[in-house]
Formats: C-alpha cells, structure tokens, sequence
C-alpha cells in the first residue's frame, strides 16, 4: 500500500447537496417537458410547411433534387432487394411448413405470399431499412452542415437554406420510396417463387396460380400509399431532426440515432393507420 | 451603413447581448473584440439577420432586417461576404466548386465568366493552384482563404470575419491580416471583424467595439486603445500584451549565453 506524501493532510470528501429547486422553477421545468412534444411537432410541421412553400423555386434546386433522387432512390436498390428477397424467401418457406397438410392444396402458399408481401412486408421492409440508411445519412448529414456553419453560409449567401437542403430530399423520399416498393415487392415474390420451387414445396405454376387466384387491386394500391407515406416520414424527420442539430459530434450522434428510432416508430403508427383507414 | 440599436438577446436564462447599440460606417475596419462568450459571433449573426433579437433593431442601409420579410432579406444577406470561423466551406465541392457556388446561383455570368471570376479571387487570396482539390486536402489556413475568396466572390458591400485568424501560426496570421488590408482598399469594402487576437486588432482596424459581458463596454479608434479608461478593456489589452512580452522572453532564454 502507497504511503501518503509528506505534508498530505486527508480532507474529508465534500459531497455538494443537491440543487434545490424551488417550487415555481420544478414546476416550470415538469410543464416544459411536457410541452416539449408538442413545441417539437410545431416546429417540424412549420420547418416542412416552409419547405413546400419554396416549391416555387424547385427548378433552383433541380439539380440537387436529381442528386437525392439517385442518392435516396438508386443507390438503395441493392440493399432493399436484399432485405426483400430474403424476406420473401423466409415467408415462403415458414407458410409452406405451417401448411403442411394434404387438406390444403398447395397453391394456397402462393395466395398468402404474394398479397403478404405487396400488402404489408415489402414495403414495412423497405420503409425499416431505409429509416437506417437514408434517415441515418440525411441526419448526419445536415446536422454537419448545422455545427460546421454550412447552413448558415448557405443563409448569407441569400439562399434558401429550407426550399435547397429539405425540399429536394423530401420529394426525392416520396418519388423514390414507391420505386423502392416495386423493387422489393418482385425481389420478394422472384424469390418467394425460386425456394418454393428449390425447396420442393410447390411448382412455380402453382404458386403463380394461388397468386392470380387471390390477387386483388387494392392490396398494391395500398402498398403504394404506405411507400408514398414512409418516404414522407423517413426523409421529413430525419431533415428536422438534421436541421435543428446542437451542439458538436456528440449533437449529430444524437440526431442521427434519434432520427432513424423516430422514423421507426412513425412508419410503424403510419403502417396502421393507413391499414385501419383503407382495409 | 450598419447601424445596430439597442439589441438585448437570450437563450433561455443565458443573456449574452444587453442593450447593445454600434454603428458601422462606410468603407471602414471594425474590430469587435472581447472575451470568449462575450457574444461577439451572436452580435456577428444579428448583423446578417441569421438571429433576431430579442427587442432591439438592426439597420443595413436604412432596412431593418429584424422587420422586413424573408425574400427581403434574402437579398439584403446578398449584400455581405462572411469569413465564418471554421471556413464553412461545403465539403462535398471542390475550392474551385466552392467559390463558384454563389455565382452559379446568384449571377447572370457564363461558365467561363464564372471561371475566370473563380480565378480571380483565388488569386486575390494568393491560392491560385488549389481550385481542385477539396477543402479537407487543404490547411487550416488556405481553408480560410478559400472561404474568403467564396466571400468575395459576388462583390459584396461589406464582409464580416468570424475570428479570421483563430487556430493559425503567426505567419499564416499576418498572411490573414494582409488580405483583410488588401481587400478593404482593393475592394472598398465595409469590414467588420470578429476577434480576439490583438495582434490582428492592431494590424486592421481602424476602430474597435469592445463587448464586455453582454454590453459594449467601449468604442473608439484603434489608436487610443492604450490610453483608455475603461479598466476591463485594458485588463484585456494588457493580457495581450503580457503575452507578446512573455514569449520574447521565453526567445532571449533560449539563446545561448556570451
């Protein structure tokens, strides 16, 4: 064991007592948590508000709008086909095994895939993945900008930094997430047919069969109202989220992580909202 | 002419600008100095309308940006040139990329005019060789002169320079303080800028604001900074000076004795 130092003298350790609030500062601070939602709604619905009114200059900012479409649309069709046909493939194989009875002819597995897919987990898939790849990016993106100065140097320039920065992404978000659906909803069924028929649970003319069998309008109509839905929800809370970024490193951490769990949350309320209204 | 009146600006329970009045005439050199947090860049983010105050007006040639609508003042920003501390060049874009941003946007020019203009002010700023790399190949200090060049670029009528010579060498400094001379009696610019550094204060400004604790505390010409009676201004000038003292010393110690 160290010896103390020659002229050490112990103090005892001084815990500071905590900082009393008074009741009129406690009670302030419980009714602005409480009301931090709701100021944070406000200010997204007037961020995004101020967005589609500078709709006016969009042939300003067209380029930029081409750039997103491609960097929102394009470069995710790989990483959506992928979520997609492993999801398709997974979904044939389970229902194949859960409906493994003579009682039930075998088209039935392609009646329940395909729908399943256009209706709910091609696009609930797609909207997941992109919530991490393009919410993620567009956060840490503008937050950047916001600490490093760029939205303000935009600002002076005389630009607006709202109509150049959100606007484009957010219609790129709304054109390309249906893209994105119809990318993962043929990746889904190919491959939803392809281990039917690999895996010997049923022929692929008996799968196309169960398909046409059941196939309703509504059921890719919905499915593009959701894509329609997400890409607005993706791209529109990771621009907020990005925009009002505070502070440094640690302030784009924040907003990056926080956009992409939000936008998470929100598909999912979304997924069930346009379900309960159109189904 | 800039002319600020009696703005006060809080964040939350933090006041950092009380009642604050300042004038900036035409074609001169304005240093703001005071210590960090004292609100400089805050008083610098009014004066191009990126904050509003509180209460408070500030005036850009007779229009009060704290009144006039967002289109206005769109084109009044069109105005100023801004040094931001960091550069706040757009990373994405080369140097070259990065100063014809505001001409492509803002200018009738052609793409050779604007590439001749691009040359231009990467030769005012001494950079004329880099108009293709990007700003993270780039030094510290040939980042701010990229984003001075990006500043000057449409001609603005006044430039303001965020802590312009922040986070460089001595020499690098000087290069700094040399171009913000030579773009005031080049250009004819109205010039405000943003510091700490005495050093510079000295080397540009034709007058200075002192910012103490969210009032300005003095104003007047550079020239009688040394005779002032406010004690906060000389307990800051004299803390500069202490430091140029201390360093030739810590020189004269390290040469080697007789």
């Amino acid at each position: 064991m160290r010896e103390p130092r020659d002229g050490y003298v112990a103090r005892p350790l001084v815990v500071p007592a905590p900082r009393r609030l008074s009741h009129t500062a406690a009670r302030s601070a419980v009714l602005d948590s409480l009301l931090a939602p709701f100021r944070a709604l406000g200010q997204y619905a007037i961020l995004i508000g101020r967005a589609f009114a500078s709709v006016n200059e969009i042939r300003m900012y067209w380029k930029n709008l081409f750039i997103q479409m491609v960097r929102i649309g394009i470069d995710s069709v790989p990483i959506v086909a992928l979520a997609a046909a492993f999801s398709g493939a997974v979904l044939t194989v389970q229902t194949a095994y859960q409906l493994e009875t003579p009682f039930i002819p075998k088209t039935i597995i392609g009646s329940i895939v395909a729908p399943s897919i256009m209706l709910e987990l091609g696009v609930v898939v797609a909207g997941f993945i992109l919530a991490g790849r393009v919410g993620a990016r567009i956060a840490a993106e503008l937050g950047t900008m916001r600490v490093s100065e760029q939205i303000d140097a935009l600002e002076v320039m005389g630009l607006n930094s709202v109509g150049f920065l959100i606007l484009p992404r957010v219609l790129a978000g709304i054109v390309m997430f249906p893209v994105l659906y119809v990318v993962s909803c043929v990746v889904g069924i190919g491959t939803g047919i392809f281990t039917g028929h690999i895996g010997g649970f049923l022929s692929v003319s008996e799968f196309l069969e169960g398909a046409r069998q059941f196939f309703q309008l509504l059921d890719p109509f919905i499915g593009f109202i959701k894509s329609v839905a997400f890409g607005f929800i993706v791209t529109s809370i990771a621009c907020y989220k990005g925009y009002y970024t505070g502070g440094g490193a640690v302030g784009v951490g924040d907003s990056t992580t926080q956009a992409a769990v939000l936008s998470c949350v929100f598909i999912l309320v979304a997924d069930l909202l346009v379900a309960m209204l159109l189904l | 002419m800039i002319e600020v009146r009696n703005i006060s600006k809080s964040f939350g329970d933090l006041q950092v600008l009380s009642d604050v009045s300042l004038d900036v005439n035409e074609g001169e050199k304005l240093a703001i100095i005071g210590r960090s947090g004292s609100g400089k860049s805050v008083l610098m983010k009014h004066i191009v309308g990126l904050l509003k105050p509180d209460s408070g007006h500030v005036y850009v040639d007779d229009q009060d940006l704290c009144c006039v609508p967002y289109e206005r003042l769109r084109e009044l920003r069109k105005r100023f040139g801004v040094l931001f501390q960091g550069g706040a060049l757009f990373d994405s874009l080369s140097s070259f990329e990065n100063i014809a941003f505001p001409l492509r946007y803002f200018s009738s020019l052609s793409e050779s005019e604007i590439e001749a203009r691009v040359q231009e002010c990467l030769d005012l700023v001494n950079l004329s060789d880099v108009g293709a790399k990007n700003p993270s190949e780039l030094s510290g200090g040939m980042r701010k002169r990229v984003a001075l060049a990006r500043a000057i670029s449409m001609e603005p009528a006044y430039i303001l320079y965020d802590e312009p010579t922040s986070g460089l060498d001595p020499e690098t400094s000087n290069t700094i303080n040399d171009l913000i001379n030579h773009l005031a009696s080049e250009l004819k610019v109205t010039s405000v800028i943003i510091t700490h550094d005495m050093h510079s204060v000295l080397e540009v400004a034709d007058r200075v604001a002192f910012l103490y604790r969210q009032d300005l505390e003095w104003v007047g010409p550079v020239a009688e900074i040394h005779d002032c009676a406010n004690p906060n201004l000389n307990s800051f000038v004299r803390a500069s000076e202490y430091k140029i003292g201390d360093s030739s010393t810590a020189t004269s110690l390290s040469e080697p004795s007789p």
